[in-house]
């Protein structure tokens, strides 16, 4: 915890930050470089043919986009109770990624759709509460966008935020509740029922996907840091 | 205070009667657009019904603050002794008396002019009356974050209809099993969520609006 809230000071942050994000820029870039590659060498699967390897692009964009929401749901929750202007920051930050992640998944589950499922779409449980989920980011950008005060945008923000955190397994429950996709298949008691030569790309890319998410947050969050100095600066107020 | 929010709401300019007539509104354009088959606007009679009544109860809800912040009333509300959880109990109160119950109360006949079989009417009427109080609930918490906005009235839909969705389909599932001649949980669902949602709202309501009277 110490060391959390000693990169809560947004002048540590920019420091730690400059020199930790080279570093996650060549993890992402290797981690999906080699992630892809494996994807790519990877055999046909017997039902599915070349198109599984959607799965590296889809399955890893979709596990980002529930991170991103869950970071973004953390943050405000930081903020609301120790009001941290970095935590709102980062907040903030995460949503057009979280959105971003959470329309690649939708885009590329609709590709693998049309040959696999015979259609784009599907009101399935799955894609449904996804597309509920861009929703509720928009919302979330949206509510940031119209409230100029910004602290106060922040903690309307961060309250909008932590209701959706709480009913989004509601959602997903109610929207399971009224059904495609296909089951868990990796996260099970018995063992991940997936083939080894798949697993293997699959996790690295989810790596590489995390560390891309890492990379672009962290790059969001310094940007907002700079612009609002910048506008400071100019209002002649004292950064 | 309710009896200030009930005349507000009915007097002339209020929106308690706006709503069910928004509400006859789209449920008339409905068989309009889709075709007059009874059987097919059967089927998805409760799910358009649904979606209507969720609407109508979407138009009073950005006012719902907006107003007394408005003129001032909300500071000296806030003054006043008055807890703001209670103050947005009250709100949340008023709110479904002038819009969720009348739109309750019309289900029936909307109902049965989609050509419902009477048990299915009498569950889509039903689960109406479980369900719009949560409407009322989670439309106070985005009515509350959006009061100081000026075209909050835009945005207060896109906050609020995501998270509605168990409503509409524990709403809406409830007529549908009875259709078909089963028995789900769905409006022991909606109860649940309804309950949690009115419980819970007041205090999350009333940091929403505390939050845009300070600073």
């Amino acid at each position: 915890m110490a060391g959390m809230f000693a990169l809560a000071n947004p002048k540590r942050f920019m420091d730690a930050s400059a020199r930790f994000l080279p570093w996650l820029a060549a993890g992402t870039t290797l981690a999906l470089a080699v992630g892809f590659f494996l994807g790519l060498v990877a055999p046909p699967d017997y039902q599915q043919g070349d198109t599984v390897k959607i799965m590296f692009l889809h399955v890893p964009a979709a596990w980002t986009a529930m991170m991103a929401y869950g970071l973004l749901a953390l943050t405000s929750l930081f903020s609301l109770i120790w009001r941290h202007p970095l935590s709102d920051v980062a907040a903030k930050a995460a949503a057009p990624l979280g959105a971003l992640f959470t329309v690649l998944g939708l885009v590329t589950g609709s590709l693998w759709g049309r040959p696999m499922w015979g259609t784009y779409w599907v009101w399935d449980a799955r894609l449904t509460s996804f597309l509920l989920l861009l929703l509720l980011y928009l919302g979330y950008i949206a509510l940031w966008n119209a409230i100029e005060d910004e602290a106060r945008a922040a903690r309307a923000a961060a309250i909008l935020a932590l209701v959706g955190a709480v009913n989004l397994p509601i959602i997903e429950f109610s929207v399971n509740w009224h059904t495609l996709h296909q089951g868990e298949s990796i996260l099970r008691a018995d063992g991940p029922q997936i083939a080894t030569v798949f697993l293997w790309p699959l996790g690295i890319t989810a790596l590489g996907y995390t560390l891309l998410f890492a990379t672009l947050w962290t790059i969001r969050i310094r940007t907002e840091i700079l612009e609002r100095r910048a506008r400071s600066l100019q209002l002649g107020e004292p950064a | 205070m309710l009896w200030r929010e009930l005349r507000l709401a009915t007097r002339a300019g209020g929106s308690a009667l706006l709503a069910v007539a928004f509400f006859i509104a789209v449920a008339t354009l409905v068989p309009l657009g889709v075709g007059v088959d009874l059987r097919l606007l059967a089927r998805v009679g409760a799910g358009i019904l649904w979606v209507a009544a969720v609407l109508a109860a979407l138009l009073a809800l950005d006012r719902l603050f907006q107003a007394d912040w408005e003129d001032g009333s909300l500071d000296l509300i806030a003054l006043s002794p008055l807890p703001l959880e209670t103050v947005s109990a009250i709100k949340i109160v008023a709110h479904w008396l002038t819009t969720g119950l009348p739109l309750t109360m019309l289900a029936p006949v909307l109902g049965l002019m989609f050509g419902l079989p009477a048990a299915a009417t009498w569950t889509l009427t039903l689960s109406l009356l479980i369900g719009t109080p949560g409407i009322s609930g989670l439309g106070a918490i985005a009515a509350g974050l959006t009061l100081s906005i000026r075209r909050g009235g835009l945005i207060l839909p896109l906050l609020v209809l995501p998270l509605l969705a168990p409503v509409v389909i524990f709403g809406a599932g409830a007529v549908q099993a009875v259709l078909d001649g089963l028995s789900n949980g769905a409006l022991l669902f909606l109860g649940a969520f309804s309950l949690a949602v009115v419980c819970l709202s007041p205090f999350v309501t009333a940091a929403a609006v505390r939050l845009n009277l300070a600073g």
